[in-house]
């Protein structure tokens, strides 16, 4: 009494599928601590994620660890957390109180760098530098001044010609901490702002279209003429595009660099590192400027996590706010102060897995 | 004795042991006894009863093969409904006609969408329609691809066939460093804002991407008119084309109905082209060469990065307004069609 | 008279001509620009074909070169989970239906059928999101191949039914009067024969799911690194696609035109392999 060929294909497909299911997870559990703790999951910010794609591809030379970084913006950095699908979140906007809730257990922002939100522009033919005041800005991105000639825009720059275009506001599409430290610039300069539109990492913008990601915001100013987009410095230096300066509180206009971020930044951080640094009063700081944080739970024994791989994503953490910070300036961040940098250390020193402190097993 | 009983039912010689509920067309299980006694011993009998035992977990396979496509859809509505739970509660019925899409405060209404998604679709079924017909005349009634036959009308089919496996994502790539430029260009010349992307841009894209679909779908239509209706026609002196006009067309009117139907719901339900050029903008499109946005493309947007419940739940509930109106059209335009070819 | 309706006749004859004519017109019209985007794909892509292309990961923002490897094996893995999730209830299902063709349970089913089909891929990304993404804790390559799994179910379902259903009632009737069993007569002579719409139902399947992003946005999610765990995130080819295709990198627009044109290529394999397999293997009763 044979059994079928066909009755054996369909036993060998069913093992097949079923091997492949838990094949993958019978490799993965015989290695368990290493293997799972190999590869962390991080997700979040676009703003950042020039710096992180450069620094992770170097920690995994180093390291053998693994980090895939999605950057899919700050708004699903703060979601995936929430439902623990990743490791950690990136976000250049901290967690609000309702979003706290939702997460349970304590979320440590650890700021990682700084970096200026710059305003950047196509206009054919022109290359000089653009000079913009609080009131233009916010006015350009109401809907209240539509062309480029507009006098308001026109007379705080006597030195260029601007072209009789109309201006195609870009915006981001998608959740993001990058338009959070904007609108928070907005909202604090202009009243009308904050009461027509407010401030958060996804608002509904009174004029423009949207690109996804800092990159989608600067690819599409790129191919727009006549496009005014806030893109991360360093989307718009490497792609060559020219940038606005602003003028800050003291009444300087401002080029957004390091240094002048790096001005606005260098505050005393309050102990959970949450603050915002736009509209800064130092003299010499660029005024659209803000930290960027990782954040993940304070208690790392959550869902299946083995204490290897929250052990993994503490020091990882560490490298970035040490060695890391060097590779800050090359990519247009600006890096940590060394009070910022206690800071960060006492939070990540604050996260534990069962209770206890993750950072002593840690710390190299 | 007790044990004596529970052993019983273990001896193959009884096939009664095991009734059947299905109506197989054979059943060998309803041979007699008698017969089988005859021939010696009761391999055979083991034998058959061991292939009805078969024929019924076979049977049972194929049935829950089919049950699990039933569960899948009812799981894919269930979990759409549930998902949605949180926005129907707070916006109610409103939900379809609120204005606002406004993630900071909360307030979130599906209008913009709704209108993105119709503007486009309907935009895109209007600039197809000529080119997709006259595709489905071509093939359909002029060079009909017979086998060995038409070399030309061959290759036309094929390539529309081929055009129509070409994914969605490599449209919205061409588009955006193809298309929109040339539409820059236009609306400059128009005199309107220059974006590129806007609802205009992603309706040629769609129409682009239905018109394989459309076409194939009227060829097949169209080459299901009779013959003698045809011939009756030109039996009575009309030309071919009056022959088109008045018989083919008329005739598979009902139909081509049903195709446009069809590719509606298609351009309805597609995602990344759309998303790459449409320029995402939560706001109701002034005119049709503003940006906007279809309830495929914010989900695409927005879905992983929604980070409240009740904003996850209001983008869930554009996904099961958008399931529900692409499979009412598409379960309306292919009852039509089964009717016409029946 | 006779010279009117002549020229009556006449006329009818040329504006028959003059619609045939603008009928051709047309359909060649529609046909350039869309041999025009094939052509386009293929002139940007095969500039990139090296081999690095197909061997070496994507670099670090800035940096030039790099490949796609993590995306083709990626897409590989996927598509090829989701083909074996698919194919043992997509083929019994079509048997079931073919086997039932008047059925009450077959009846619901084919308007399931219907309802997959007309399923927008997104809704498909959401419902995996769901089931998979949130109770499993992680994105996954596995939870891409369902949902590209239940993508494929219509397409092949409808091809292997259409073949299942012409095989003739005497050949199944030879078969149980032979003393056949149900089962065998199905596995051993009704399968066989209608093999080629099987096979083909599988590859057409297959060819239609291969460059669906949408279901993988918030499932396949992505990897810069090349992994073979299913329980992670991937990386495939129409996601590398659309997050390149929205950078503003010189270097990741490149890579993503030979991505575009490696899909396609793929894509039109399948296609051929189909015909020619359905050429060979198809049955006349």
């Amino acid at each position: 009494m044979k059994y079928s060929s066909w009755f054996k294909l369909a036993l060998v497909m069913a093992g097949v599928v079923g091997l492949s299911a838990c094949g993958g997870h019978s490799g993965q559990s015989t290695q368990q601590s290493s293997s799972d703790a190999q590869t962390l999951l991080g997700a979040g910010s676009t703003f950042v994620y020039p710096l992180y794609s450069k620094l992770f591809a170097l920690y995994h030379q180093q390291t053998g660890i693994r980090v895939n970084y999605q950057s899919i913006g700050s708004g699903g950095g703060i979601l995936q957390l929430i439902n623990k699908t990743v490791d950690f979140g990136d976000s250049d906007a901290p967690l609000t109180a309702d979003q706290e809730q939702q997460a349970g257990t304590p979320v440590v922002h650890i700021p990682i760098c700084s970096g200026a939100v710059v305003l950047t522009y196509n206009l054919p033919g022109i290359q000089d530098t653009l000079l913009f005041t609080p009131n233009v800005l916010a006015g350009i991105y109401l809907g209240t001044i539509t062309r480029w000639n507009d006098p308001a825009l026109q007379s705080i720059n006597p030195q260029v010609k601007l072209p009789d275009l109309p201006i195609a506001v870009v915006h981001r599409s998608d959740g993001s901490g990058t338009t959070n430290i904007f609108t928070n610039y907005l909202a604090k300069i202009s009243p009308d702002w904050k009461n027509k539109v407010g401030a958060s990492t996804s608002v509904n913008w009174p004029v423009g279209l949207g690109g996804k990601g800092n990159e989608g915001v600067s690819g599409l100013v790129k191919q727009t003429p006549g496009a005014i987009g806030y893109v991360e410095l360093a989307y718009a230096i490497q792609n060559q595009m020219p940038v606005a300066k602003v003028q800050n509180a003291s009444g300087h206009f401002i080029t957004p660099s390091i240094a002048s971020t790096q001005a606005a930044s260098n505050i005393n951080l309050p102990a959970d590192a949450k603050v915002f640094v736009t509209n800064t009063s130092a003299p010499d700081g660029y005024p659209i400027s803000g930290f960027t944080w990782a954040i993940l739970y304070r208690e790392q024994h959550y869902g299946d996590r083995s204490r290897a791989r929250a052990e993994e994503l503490v020091k990882l953490f560490w490298w970035v706010i040490h060695d890391g910070q060097a590779y800050c300036a090359n990519l247009h961040y600006a890096p940590l102060s060394p009070a910022a940098t206690t800071t960060a250390e006492k939070l990540l020193q604050s996260v534990t897995f069962d209770g206890q402190p993750l950072l002593h097993a840690a710390k190299p | 004795m007790t044990r004596f009983l529970m052993a019983k039912p273990l001896r193959l010689s009884a096939p009664q042991a095991y009734p059947t509920t299905d109506k197989p067309a054979f059943r060998p299980d309803k041979l007699s006894p008698a017969y089988a006694g005859q021939h010696k011993g009761n391999s055979l009998l083991k034998y058959i009863s061991l292939a009805d035992r078969k024929d019924k977990l076979f049977r049972r396979v194929l049935w829950m093969g089919g049950l699990t496509i039933l569960c899948l859809v009812l799981g894919i509505l269930l979990t759409l409904i549930v998902g949605a739970i949180p926005s129907l509660q707070a916006f109610g019925i409103r939900f379809l006609w609120g204005k606002v899409w406004n993630p900071v405060n909360q307030v979130f209404g599906a209008l913009p969408f709704l209108v993105g998604t119709l503007l486009t679709s309907f935009l895109a079924l209007l600039i197809s329609i000529p080119f997709s017909l006259s595709i489905a005349i071509f093939l359909g009634e002029y060079f009909p691809p017979v086998k060995g036959r038409n070399r030309f009308a061959h290759l036309v089919r094929e390539a529309v066939e081929l055009i129509a496996g070409i994914p969605s994502v490599i449209y919205g790539f061409w588009g955006l460093f193809v298309l929109v430029p040339v539409i820059r260009k236009l609306e400059m010349s128009w005199h309107v804002l220059p974006y590129g992307v806007g609802i205009f841009t992603a309706s040629l894209i769609l129409a682009i991407m239905i018109i394989p679909y459309a076409a194939s779908l009227g060829r097949e239509i169209i080459a299901l008119v009779p013959q003698d209706l045809k011939e009756a026609a030109y039996s009575l002196g009309a030309t071919r084309w009056e022959m088109i006009r008045h018989v083919v067309l008329p005739y598979a009117r009902s139909g081509i109905f049903a195709g446009l139907l069809l590719s509606l719901g298609r351009a309805l339900g597609e995602t990344m082209a759309v998303t790459m050029v449409i320029g995402n903008t939560s706001e109701i499109p002034q005119s049709i060469f503003s940006p906007g946005n279809t309830l495929a493309s914010v989900i695409a947007n927005e879905f992983t990065e929604a980070a409240s419940r009740l904003y996850l739940s209001a983008l869930i509930e554009l996904g099961l307004v958008l399931f529900v109106v692409t499979t009412c059209m598409h379960l309306i335009g292919k009852t039509i069609i089964h009717r016409f070819s029946a | 008279m006779l010279l009117h309706t002549h020229i009556h006749i006449r006329r009818r004859q040329i504006r028959s001509q003059l619609v045939r004519t603008a009928i051709i017109l047309c359909t060649v019209l529609t046909l350039l620009p869309l041999l025009y985007i094939l052509a386009y794909i293929i002139r940007r892509g095969i500039g990139v074909m090296h081999l690095s292309f197909f061997l070496q990961l994507p670099k670090p923002v800035g940096e030039s070169g790099g490949g796609i490897a993590n995306a083709l094996v990626g897409s590989l893995l996927i598509v090829g989970m989701a083909t074996l999730m698919a194919v043992p209830v997509g083929i019994s299902s079509a048997l079931y239906l073919s086997e039932h063709p008047k059925g009450k349970l077959a009846g619901i089913i084919r308007i399931c059928l219907e309802v997959l089909t007309g399923i927008p891929s997104i809704v498909v990304g959401i419902v995996a999101y769901y089931w998979l993404v949130r109770p499993m804790g992680s994105f996954s390559a596995l939870s891409g191949s369902v949902a590209l799994a239940i993508m494929m179910l219509p397409i092949m379902i409808r091809s292997a039914e259409e073949t299942l259903k012409r095989f003739p009632l005497h050949l199944r009737e030879a078969s149980l009067a032979l003393g056949v069993p149900y089962y065998k007569t199905i596995l051993k002579v009704l399968l066989p024969c209608s093999l080629s719409g099987v096979v083909s139902g599988i590859m057409l399947s297959i060819a239609r799911v291969i460059g669906e992003t949408a279901p993988l946005l918030f499932t396949a999610f992505g990897n810069p690194y090349l992994t073979a765990n299913i329980f992670h995130p991937m990386h495939s080819l129409p996601l590398l696609i659309y997050n390149y295709a929205i950078s503003p990198y010189e270097n990741w627009h490149q890579l993503a035109w030979g991505a575009a044109m490696v899909l396609l290529v793929w894509i039109l394999l399948l296609n051929v392999l189909t015909r020619i397999m359905i050429r060979k293997w198809s049955v006349q009763y």
